[in-house]
């Protein structure tokens, strides 16, 4: 059993050993050099400044690698979801279609031992592929990651450096939704049952084709509820609630380019917990009532009463800042912020990868329950 | 081989797909020790038979006993029962050698110099794929495949449907064959009697899930006599003949009667049926519409 499934899978193990293989090579290629980079800028013994220095550093990051980190981590998105569609779906969907379930099924071999080997085998290679995938991308995108938490959480590094509207691009802490599903040991998880849930799919509908789409729309699916939804509640989130400081928030002010007038005020509420992923950072009246933003527009419709200080007026332009903070401060405002800390990475890694291979193993089950069920009433 | 044994039994063997029943209600014994030929017309439930004797599917009534264990009893009995399923699949990316390793490794009784010699008789080229072989190659392949296993019962389901004469003409060659030197039971279903005459010893014809009639092949064709006469309507004949058809043209009467005495009428010319007028028959007999004439009629 073992042979005749590395014979059928043989194709797509070469197709996904040289897909390893050329990432594999690109990466090599250029992960030394950003490692020294991030040397050679002194953040690995950083001391003082060094959200400025890894902003720096982010910003320096030249053109392919640039390319390349976000190319990884839409192909740690993408492996799972190709794995399900191109090697579970079709697994025995195909015999279905083909009819060699009859021939297979007549060998002197059970359908349950069948159907277990062809899992197990082509899910550990799911697996695999994965994790060499993810140990790569991680190895390669560590200096960045690593800068990206010095910066203080997530860093919109400017076209000339400092932050500012014109955004060249945007890195994300470890914890932070985009990069925690493409580091680490989910991408194990999600391949696992990415490829169970191909599996069962075609079991269920017997087709290839159709069982790759709805493989594809439901792993769609479940990757966007899963962050969302799910993964901020697998730990107790941390809490912090402190009076609303704003003496170090740079003042913004949104210009209306038509017009040239001043059309809304913004502060950036200060969090400082580095690498930490913010699930709700909310301004509090002393009412109690919450504020969703601390955006002053004219309408002003984020406050009961509206602090005059901080409403630009028609023609005067940006109200001083000193006088707005000032006004806010009377205010008394506090800052409730609801996170997982920095620290919380590897233990939600852990408990989300488990969620999921323990999902694959049920899929699994579910699959050789079906296959065998079409022998007995 | 246990001859006492049924090759297959089913008992109030019934299959539904939805509120359709391909098989309802199905008692037979195929006894083992023949090359028993299951006929009848198509959607007489033959396949869904067949599918449920190979564990291909489950009943949704009744039992099913395959050389006196459950179809898929597990490995030992799924090593003691070969099945060449309907259209004779074949993995299309594997090459016929590939095949061949694949019997080897999945298969304990495998017979790798019975298997080499008999893709060399046919000719095929190991490394050829499956995919680009003849349907007649690629039937021979699925019967190597399921001879080679060793098994004790063979079972076959329309495995030269889709042949042109001459790859029917040769597949049932090398079937006969290996029946003689494997010493295997054999239940092969064909809706082409023609082509089961050349090899059954035993017939049990099918027709709506129900055995219409089933005996030794030898035993079929001495009780049955074809009677042509002056025209006489049936409930005239003696009890002992029983009317399985009747055609009526003019002043003739045909009859094809069974019974199990020489018929001593001197009226009728007694000719002997060959089997395919008389599966024939029996297939028209159930259909109690007696429109169908084409059906009724006996043809010679």
């Amino acid at each position: 059993m073992i042979w005749l499934t590395w014979r059928q899978f043989r194709p797509q193990a070469i197709t996904a050993a040289g897909a390893l293989i050329v990432m594999a090579t690109v990466l090599a290629v250029t992960g030394p050099g950003l490692a020294s980079a991030y040397t050679a800028a002194g953040l690995p013994a950083c001391h003082a400044s060094c959200a400025t220095i890894a902003g720096n550093f982010i910003d320096g990051i030249g053109g392919f690698d640039h390319l390349l980190y976000f190319a990884s981590i839409a192909l740690m998105y993408l492996a799972p979801a190709l794995m399900g569609l191109f090697w579970g779906a079709p697994l025995i969907a195909r015999e279905f279609e083909a009819g060699t379930h009859r021939i297979a099924w007549n060998q002197s071999v059970t359908r349950t031992r069948w159907t277990f080997v062809k899992l197990g085998l082509v899910g550990l290679a799911a697996v695999a592929t994965a994790g060499l995938l993810s140990l790569m991308v991680t190895w390669w995108a560590s200096p960045i990651d690593h800068a990206a938490s010095l910066a203080g959480g997530s860093v919109q590094v400017a076209a000339g450096g400092g932050t500012g509207v014109h955004s060249t691009w945007f890195v994300e802490t470890w914890l932070e939704p985009a990069i925690f599903a493409a580091r680490g040991v989910v991408p194990l998880g999600y391949a696992a049952f990415a490829f169970a849930l191909g599996v069962i799919t075609g079991v269920l509908l017997r087709r290839t084709l159709p069982a790759m789409a709805v493989t594809l729309v439901a792993f769609a699916v479940i990757q966007v509820v899963v962050p969302n939804a799910v993964r901020p509640h697998l730990l107790p989130p941390a809490h912090y609630t402190a009076p609303l400081k704003l003496q170090d928030a740079p003042i913004q002010a949104s210009v209306n380019a038509a017009t040239g007038q001043v059309s809304g005020i913004g502060f950036t509420a200060p969090f400082a917990k580095p690498g930490a992923w913010v699930l709700s950072d909310v301004v509090i009246a002393p009412s109690g009532a919450e504020l969703s933003d601390i955006v002053i527009s004219p309408s002003g419709v984020d406050f009961t009463v509206p602090p005059k200080a901080c409403v630009p007026t028609p023609g005067s332009g940006i109200p001083s800042a000193v006088d707005c903070r000032s006004t806010l401060a009377a205010m008394h405002l506090r800052q409730s912020v609801t996170y997982q800390p920095a620290s919380r990475f590897w233990p939600l890694q852990w408990i989300e990868t488990g969620i999921y291979l323990v999902l694959a193993a049920g899929l699994g089950w579910a699959c050789a329950w079906q296959v065998r069920r079409r022998r007995q009433a | 081989m246990t001859k006492t044994t049924a090759a297959i039994e089913a008992r109030g063997l019934g299959k539904r797909y939805g509120h359709r029943w391909a098989l309802a209600d199905c008692t037979l014994a195929i006894p083992a020790g023949h090359v028993a030929g299951l006929v009848g017309p198509n959607g007489a439930g033959k396949t869904t038979l067949i599918s449920l004797a190979t564990g291909m599917l489950a009943p949704t009534t009744g039992t099913v006993e395959v050389l006196g264990g459950r179809p898929t009893g597990g490995p030992g009995q799924l090593a003691r029962v070969g099945y060449v399923a309907q259209d004779t699949p074949t993995y299309a990316g594997l090459s016929v050698a590939d095949h061949l390793r694949l019997g080897a490794h999945l298969n304990p009784r495998w017979d790798a110099g019975l298997a080499r010699r008999r893709i060399e008789q046919l000719g095929l080229d190991p490394r050829q794929k499956a995919g680009e072989l003849s349907g007649g190659q690629r039937a021979q392949l699925a019967l190597t495949l399921a001879l080679a296993k060793r098994p004790e019962l063979l079972i076959l389901d329309e495995p030269i449907a889709s042949l042109d004469p001459l790859a029917r003409r040769e597949f049932l060659q090398v079937l006969m064959n290996a029946t003689a030197e494997q010493e295997l039971s054999v239940v092969i279903s064909s809706h082409q009697v023609a082509d089961l005459e050349r090899v059954s010893d035993y017939l049990i014809v099918l027709v709506a899930s129900r055995v219409r009639i089933d005996g030794e092949v030898d035993g079929l064709l001495a009780t049955h006599h074809l009677l042509t006469g002056p025209r006489r309507d049936a409930a005239r004949l003696p009890a002992s003949q029983q009317v399985i058809s009747e055609s009526h043209a003019g002043r003739q009467s045909t009859f094809l009667v069974r019974s199990s005495e020489p018929i001593t009428d001197p009226a009728w010319t007694v000719e002997e049926v060959s089997l395919e007028d008389l599966v024939l028959a029996y297939m028209g007999h159930t259909s109690a519409g007696a429109s169908d004439t084409r059906t009724l009629e006996v043809r010679r």
